[in-house]
């Protein structure tokens, strides 16, 4: 399946520079957010704000086949 | 420590020891116990009964970290009711240094004209601003500093605050001495302008050290502290590296970043207005991407932003800011929201509720969305003062009536900022019922619906939202009394040890013995005094309340804003 995923902050530097963090990969249907932060090579235990399609992921959901899947390291402001 | 009463009616300085029960009141506190004691809440804004207080918070001065913030207080021109702006820059510190607790400047002249208020060590005196009428802030910034003293803090209204119009801001110098830092929100610059007041020159040479009582207790505390905020993710490598407008991708991100005045919640071009954006330019630029506001800020959110030529051309350029100009009004070149930023700041106005504004004007049909051109050139007309311009600088309500607009983001007659309340639940509440007017840093909830900071509660559902908001609020208010800066929130909220530490620091500066029970009633004494306020004033429950469109439903997520206003009614039952 195919997915949407879109890096930022720290985490663009993952994907090639031209790509501004954002890219589709590929993985194997059933995949996981943790096969897909495996896949990405980011630490396991690094501090992560994940948002599948717009929606805070705080377990380890199973992804489907266009997902949007978007990953900060912690951010703030205001 | 002391008061001073600045009567422009008599022109007349007064200096007074203040009162044992404003000891442990700073900041926020100080500036609303003054307006509700002093301040009848039917008056006109603009008029003589209307005052404005200048108050660093109680730890500014010292040596605590981010500690160099500024509250003012007045009736607001904009809402109507109680306000409180506050702004970094380095005024708040040299103030403290100067023993000031406030400055309480009332009344307004017999006859036309400005006046400067000097502040020194030798006390406060009035001197003649007649050549600055009608001159800018970076002006008036150069000006005095060479009149003056390079390292003199101005504060400073700009055209807007002259003709008096409801967006105006005070400007405060930042550790470069540039009119970037603002008391921005409610028209702060329109009372100043009333007072005759075209700028305040603070001068702390030879000032003594703020006086602590327990030095070593305060270093140790003010130390670890430090250390929290630095160690802190969000405030010790965020907020540096990426500044506040790293949050226009991930609002975009969970579809709350208000989009052509508040019709979607994600913006297509977001990355090019984003904070990676923003840091990529600048690093190209060779500006700077880590900038302090006032010396002793640890956490360095603001930058210094270069044009294509590589010349200054703003600096504290915010994620709010970006956020209004860019998405809200479909502009997408985030030079031209630079020039923009430029431009609030000189004019002296707000660049939130300008952004808004703009917006409103693109929904009546004054210039198209997306049109950055023309919103430079409204800006333009705001400061020459034009009839347009003078529409424009009066806000966003002011401008939807002008143009029979009903699509008009406002709470309490203020531009509602960055955060689409109906799909970030718990912002939506505290816009709604912060005796502020729409102000996201009243309660940011954004931390817990959004930012994974503090707790989690889900943005797009409603349960939750109102006590996180009031908890948030109370919390805030306390905060903003002590002159920390909001950013030691994120590690305030995660880190239990953090708010001990602040409280230890009160306890040795001023001989306390302060908890942290006390500081939170200190929060709900805050907003208390603040709600009756703007009760008298006429603002009741029914203003607690957002406007009809956010019935509508969000893409992406299809949802609308449904606290009740029962629930609503809930948020100061404490
Ligand atoms: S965190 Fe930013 S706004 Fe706050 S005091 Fe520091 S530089 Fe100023």
């Amino acid at each position: 399946m195919r997915l949407e995923v879109r890096l930022f902050a720290t985490l663009r530097d993952i994907f090639p520079k031209e790509k501004r963090g954002m890219d589709l990969v590929t993985l194997e249907l059933g995949s996981t957010l943790d096969d897909l932060i495996k896949y990405l090579k980011i630490p396991e235990d690094a501090p992560l704000i994940i948002l599948v399609n717009g929606r805070r992921q705080i377990e380890n959901i199973e992804l489907a086949d266009g997902d949007r899947i978007g990953i900060f390291p912690p951010v703030g402001g205001g | 420590m002391k008061l001073i009463r600045i009567n422009m009616a008599e022109k007349r300085v007064t200096t007074e020891n203040a009162p044992d029960n404003y000891a442990i009141m700073g900041g926020r506190a100080l500036t609303t116990e003054v307006i509700a004691r002093e301040v009848d809440p039917t008056c006109h804004p603009l008029g003589h009964n209307n005052k404005l207080v200048i108050a660093p918070g109680l730890l500014s001065g010292t040596s605590a970290p981010s500690s160099g913030r500024l509250s003012i207080g007045f009736k607001s021109p904009l809402t109507g009711g109680i306000k409180e702006s506050n702004a970094g820059g380095t005024a708040a510190q040299k103030l403290a240094k100067l023993g000031i607790k406030a400055i309480i400047i009332e009344q307004i002249p017999k006859e036309e004209g400005f006046s400067i208020l000097r502040v020194t060590k030798d006390g406060v005196e009035l001197v003649d601003g007649s050549t600055l009428r009608g001159k800018a802030n970076y002006e008036i910034c150069a000006t005095l500093q060479k009149k003056y003293g390079e390292k003199v803090c101005v504060m400073s209204i700009g055209p807007a605050g002259e003709y008096k119009l409801s967006g105006a801001t005070v400007a405060v110098s930042d550790s470069e001495g540039r009119p970037v830092r603002h008391c921005g929100r409610g028209g702060g610059g329109a009372v100043l302008g009333s007072k005759g007041i075209k700028a305040i020159v603070i001068d702390d040479t030879d000032a003594p050290k703020v006086a602590i009582h327990d030095q070593e207790k305060f270093k140790e505390a003010a130390r670890d502290f430090g250390k929290i905020l630095t160690s802190h993710p969000v405030s010790g490598q965020g907020l540096p590296l990426y500044g506040t407008a790293v949050l226009i991708n991930i609002l975009n991100e969970a579809g709350g970043l208000p989009t052509k005045n508040f019709r979607y919640g994600r913006f297509d071009f977001a990355d090019k207005i984003s904070g990676e954006m923003v840091h990529d330019v600048i690093n190209e630029r060779k500006g700077k991407v880590t900038h302090a506001c006032h010396p002793g800020c640890v956490i360095r959110c603001s930058q210094v932003y270069h044009d294509k030529e590589g010349k200054y051309l703003t600096a504290g350029f915010e994620y709010e800011t970006i956020w209004a100009f860019g998405a809200n009004c479909m502009i997408d070149d985030i030079d031209a929201i630079a020039r923009l930023d430029y431009l609030c700041d000189d004019i002296g106005i707000d660049t939130i509720e300008m952004g808004v504004t703009m917006g409103v004007a693109m929904e009546g049909g004054v210039i198209p969305f997306g049109d950055a051109d023309g919103a430079i050139k409204l800006l333009e007309q705001v400061r020459q003062g034009t009839e347009l311009g003078r529409i424009i600088g009066n806000g966003a309500g002011f401008t939807g009536k002008a143009f029979g607009v009903t699509r008009v983001p406002t709470v309490k007659n203020q531009g509602i900022p960055a955060y689409d309340p109906r799909s970030v639940k718990g912002i939506g509440v505290t816009y709604a019922t912060t005796p502020m007017g729409a102000d996201h840093t009243a309660g940011y909830s954004v931390t817990a619906n959004i930012l994974k900071v503090g707790s989690h509660i889900d943005p797009l559902k409603k349960e939750g939202q109102v006590e996180l908001s009031r908890n948030l609020q109370i919390a805030t208010a306390a905060v903003d009394s002590t002159g920390l800066c909001l950013f030691t929130a994120f590690a305030l909220l995660d880190e239990p040890r953090a708010l001990q530490r602040v409280v230890d620091m009160l306890n040795a500066q001023y001989n306390l013995q302060l908890t942290i029970d006390d500081v939170t009633a200190l929060g709900k004494a805050v907003l208390k005094t603040e709600r009756s306020f703007n009760f008298k004033a006429g603002l009741n429950e029914a203003e607690d309340r957002l406007p009809e469109f956010f019935q509508e439903e969000l893409d992406p997520h299809g949802t609308v804003f449904d606290v009740s206003d029962a629930e609503l009614d809930q948020l100061f039952n404490f």
